[in-house]
């Protein structure tokens, strides 16, 4: 399009006018520019060498002290001790394998350490300290600050590092801290900027995982002035951070460490609650192992040592371990016959060592039979036919419902790592997981514990405790945290009656007390200390006709992993319940033989707070137990890694 | 002397044209250049890889692309003009729709052999688009409402876009370098007013949406803002950034600590060393001299361009002469001042210098475009 001259001109101007105005303002702008820049680089100047050459400003972050964890009486469980190492800092030391290696005259470090460290340092930014050596000795310490001119960028920290005084005793239960790694950030949304921190702790496993954010606390920070070689010329602030909450167990360390001495030399899992308030006084797994290699950095010869063990040292046996819960489960499904009024207390079924239910042939125990069964001889001698017939009568929704009413198949909700839910199973339940419908002779190994049914020692704790006190109670496991008491869960009366539940505590009773019981010879002597249990054996096997034509196994004769597991749940006083104990031996053969003695030492110990009177135990066993007592003591005062070894000369 | 004394001269063809560049502008730019390959081989601790050869390579591209560009005659450029600014406009939407997702925000289409931003392209094509459509308009329509809504959507509709992504320094260059060009095209001062007083407005309405549902901004951005205004409040977190780089500009004093002796920023204080922060080593390391001398040559080509704009009586060549020019300065001047703590840290290079292809190679198709409107001017006797 054609425009007049006038336009152009006109526009031309206009153009040159505004054009000028804003290459004056460009021009002022940058002379605004160069006026800053002035300012900073000339005025300034000084202030700005000072923070960046001689002394440049550092942050660092202070990691807070761990919180403290304690048992019931105030013993310490886990602490913290300090520990030194040395750091170096990849931007203060100009070369760092030469000064790691004029560093190797005075410290021990091997190649690894030395590779570990530059590929570390490689992968860090530079003014990332990394860590050369931990657990340094003081006396090395000392002569690396000596050396110091020679060694630019290595400083020594001290530090704070976790460290478990009670060893093994309590390695299943408050677990054991590591160094974080990738795995643990990739899982959080917003990590913490401590877990940067160059090996920096957090909890791996048990009450140091689940209680993390309590016992982790917050950081402080430290601004420092540090010259051009890395030394801090002064502090310019410090903030501290929160050290993290105390927690305190319910746990009793002296009862834990009887448990684990007692339980040494097998595979096994014992828990002792308080009927009353549910706190769980000791929770034992053994064999066991020590937490502080773990924190100290495990070699891995121990560490497969601990894995390829066929009692399995690091599986927590009693809340993670599940198990048919076996005759110990008879009074779930006697109680939900009485509840639901199918049989009587005084009924008695008889009992010809076997039954045949749809052609298929189910055993007793006892070849023999026992004859007419009431339901105190049921328990007393844990006859099984009259399980089978009340288990197909009551029917197996009823027993599930008055399993979970007992605590059984629930997840209780301790900060343990992996707590088993167990298995208590439903009609639904099998069509869903195994696509098959329930056939009654699963009812029938159901109503003695065996089956699809699945239970941990914790659950069975929480059952007995329940049937002792008639009270729905929940177990208890960190008492207070940062002084605070955590609640005791008591979800009041069960609503089962109270005559049902005197007829099976009556039935306990006996199995402990009567001159026939199952358990009889480990009863307590002693009228205001009697013991009310079950003992159970639980099948891992089948036994096949063929070999029960060859007459009943022995389960010594079998191989260790197909022996049977023994259990024993057990309470006390009976008349006025304090402790709840379970004793679960993996492939410890009979329940009577394995499991109960255990648990009525663990009783009286609990129940004396110490070692028990040897009146307490009938008078035929005293030279046996006094043996075994001072054994223990032994063991007791032996460092933590040759109980073991003492415990397989005992057995 | 009289606008109308001049007589139109032929303007020169073929290889001639080659002379008649403007050469001192052509010698700026391979300065400028150089300074950012010098920084970059120090930065990388006195090696020419990763960054400085890389550098040299697309700066080769780009001067290549320029002189193209400077041949071809600048009425097709202005006829070019809509196309360009649609083309620009469809790939925005694209990179909407399919772009990759780097550092939080989509604002780049993988070509294979290089990652197209189209908001650069866009920061030209605007340009482009608009001094083109002033020199359509009847220069008496100029201030009427109607015919100034137009060049505001034309500016609005890809900031939009761009903010979306989201891209704040670039929406803030695509404003205000639209704004420029309407404001030299004649446009009536009491817009420019307004828009001032509303921009206050739209301010405190950002900062008011904050941590309501509509909130206006990405969170990062608002953080930005705060440690801003008070970057002690994250001295490790994001401050972090500014502090070390005035930290690491203070420090260089007048002369500086020497080529290649910058402490802070080769210690990789400053994460983005080589791109956005470039010009804190330089400062660094050459001092006060360093920084104003850098200073001085982008003034240098301010000043080149804003009298080839003048001596140009073709409309479209002016306006998009002076565009390319504004927009080359809110570059160095957003980065200067995020880089000396007096704007937040935005993300906008230091033109020519920073280490990226997309920036530079935009930033020489723009000088491309100038050179054209050099060459092809109508000429005094």
């Amino acid at each position: 399009m054609k425009r007049s001259p006038q336009d152009t001109e006109a526009s031309a101007r206009k153009i040159t006018r505004r054009g000028l105005f804003l290459g004056g303002l460009q021009v002022s702008f940058a002379a605004m520019l160069v006026g800053r820049m002035r300012y900073m680089q000339v005025e300034q100047a000084d202030e700005y060498r000072d923070l960046a050459e001689e002394n440049r400003v550092k942050f660092s972050l202070l990691p807070p002290a761990r919180g403290l964890i304690y048992d019931r009486n105030g013993v310490l469980i886990a602490g913290n001790e300090q520990n030194y190492r040395i750091v170096i800092v990849r931007e203060d030391a100009d070369d760092p394998e030469a000064v790691l290696n004029r560093l190797r005259k005075i410290v021990w470090l091997d190649d690894a350490d030395i590779k570990r460290t530059l590929d570390e340092m490689r992968r860090r930014s530079a003014f990332v300290p990394v860590t050369v050596a931990d657990r340094v000795a003081w006396e090395d310490v000392a002569e690396v600050a000596v050396n110091a001119p020679a060694l630019p960028g290595i400083t020594a920290e001290v530090g704070l590092s976790r460290s478990y005084p009670r060893a093994d005793d309590f390695a299943h239960v408050i677990g054991y801290v590591g160094p974080v790694s990738d795995y643990d950030l990739s899982k959080l949304e917003d990590p913490d900027p401590l877990l940067q921190i160059p090996r920096f702790q957090i909890g791996k496993s048990g009450v140091e995982a689940k209680m993390e954010l309590d016992l982790r606390g917050s950081a402080g920070t430290r601004e420092v002035e540090v010259n051009a070689v890395g030394r801090e010329m002064r502090e310019l602030g410090r903030e501290e951070g929160r050290a993290g909450d105390n927690i305190q167990l319910s746990v009793d360390a002296d009862l834990q460490a009887y448990v684990q001495a007692r339980l040494a030399g097998e595979s096994a899992a014992a828990v002792v609650m308080d009927t009353q308030t549910g706190d769980v006084l000791a929770i034992g797994s053994a064999p066991t192992f020590d937490p502080n290699k773990f924190v100290r950095g495990i070699s891995s010869k121990d560490y497969s040592a601990l894995l390829n063990d066929k009692y399995r040292p690091l599986a927590a046996k009693p809340a993670q371990g599940t198990y048919p819960p076996g005759s110990t489960f008879k009074m779930v499904t006697a109680l939900a016959a009485l509840e639901e009024g199918v049989i009587d207390p005084g009924e008695t079924i008889k009992c010809w060592g076997h039954i045949e239910v749809h052609k298929r042939r189910f055993h007793c125990w006892k070849r023999g039979g026992h004859g007419p069964v009431d339901l105190a001889k049921s328990l007393r001698e844990s006859c099984d036919i009259y399980y089978y017939d009340i288990a197909q009568r009551v029917g197996i929704e009823k027993i599930a419902e008055m399993a979970r009413k007992l605590g059984l198949g629930e997840r209780h909700d301790l900060p343990l790592s992996a707590i088993a839910q167990g298995l208590i199973p439903t009609k639904a339940w099998k069509r869903e997981a195994r696509g098959a419908d329930w056939v009654i002779g699963d009812s029938l190994n159901a109503g003695i514990g065996q089956g699809f049914v699945l239970a941990s020692p914790l659950q069975l704790t929480v059952m007995t405790a329940r049937l002792a006190t008639g009270q729905a109670i929940y177990p208890r496991l960190v008492r207070s945290v940062n002084g605070v008491e955590t609640p005791v869960r008591n979800d009041g009366p069960l609503e089962i009656s109270t005559s049902n539940l005197n007829a099976i505590r009556d039935g306990m009773y006996e199995v402990v007390n009567a001159r026939r019981g199952t358990a009889g010879r480990s009863k307590i002597v002693g009228d205001d200390l009697r013991m009310a249990g079950k003992t159970g054996t639980s099948q891992v096997r089948n036994i096949t006709a063929a070999e029960r034509a060859r007459g009943v196994f022995r389960n010594e004769d079998l191989p260790w992993e197909r022996r049977d597991h023994a259990l024993f749940v057990c309470y006390a006083p009976h008349d006025n319940p304090r402790y709840a104990v379970t004793v679960v031996v993996e492939h410890g053969g009979g329940g009577s033989k394995a499991a109960a003695p255990i648990a009525r030492d663990v009783m009286l110990q609990a129940f004396y707070k110490g070692k028990p009177p040897l009146e307490a135990y009938p008078s035929n066993q005293r030279g046996t137990i006094q043996t075994r007592q001072r054994d223990i003591e032994e063991m007791l005062e032996m460092p933590h890694d040759e109980r073991v070894k003492a415990a397989e000369g005992r057995a | 002397m009289s606008y109308l004394e001049y007589n139109v001269k032929t303007v020169p063809t073929g290889l001639r044209k080659v002379l008649h560049l403007n050469w001192s502008l052509v010698l700026l730019l391979i300065a400028v250049a150089s300074v950012g390959f010098l920084m970059l081989f120090s930065v990388a601790g006195g090696k020419m890889d990763p960054w400085a050869m890389a550098q040299m390579k697309r700066f080769a591209l780009g001067m290549f692309l320029m002189f193209v560009i400077a041949m071809v005659p600048i009425w097709f450029w202005r006829n070019m003009a809509g196309v360009g600014y649609l083309l620009s406009l469809v790939l925005l939407v694209l990179v909407e729709v399919m772009g990759s997702v780097g550092m939080g925000a989509q604002r780049w289409i993988d070509l294979g052999f290089m990652r197209l931003q189209p908001s650069e392209l866009m920061k030209i094509t605007l340009v482009m688009m608009l001094a083109a459509y002033y020199d359509w308009l009847d220069i008496k329509k100029v201030s009427r409402p109607l015919w100034v809504l137009i060049p505001v959507i034309l500016i609005m509709l890809p900031t939009f876009l761009v903010l979306r992504q989201p891209d704040l320094g670039t929406s803030i260059l695509l404003v205000t370098g639209g704004g420029v060009i309407m404001f030299l095209a004649g446009v009536s001062l009491w817009y420019f007013g307004a828009v001032i007083a509303s921009g206050v407005g739209l301010v405190t309405s950002v900062f008011m949406s904050r941590g309501t549902e509509w909130q206006l901004l990405k969170n990062y951005q608002y953080r930005r803002i705060d440690t801003f205004l008070d970057p002690s409040s994250d001295p490790l977190g994001a401050g972090y950034h500014i502090t070390q780089s005035k930290i690491a500009l203070g420090s260089g004093g007048w002369t500086g600590r020497g080529f290649m002796q910058g402490t802070q920023s080769r210690l990789n204080f400053l994460p983005e060393k080589h791109t956005d922060f470039i010009f804190t080593t330089l400062a660094e390391e050459f001092g006060f001299l360093g920084g104003a001398s850098l200073l001085t040559l982008y003034v240098l080509i301010l000043i080149f361009c804003a009298v080839s704009a003048f001596q140009n009586k073709d409309r479209f060549s002016s306006l998009l002469i002076l565009g390319i020019s504004v927009t080359f300065f809110l570059f160095f001047a957003v980065n200067m001042s995020m880089v000396m703590g007096l704007a937040p840290v935005v993300g906008v290079p230091l033109p020519m210098v920073s280490y990226g292809g997309s920036a530079m190679l935009i930033l020489l198709v723009g000088f491309g475009l100038v050179q054209s409107a050099h060459v092809h001017r109508a000429r005094q006797k």
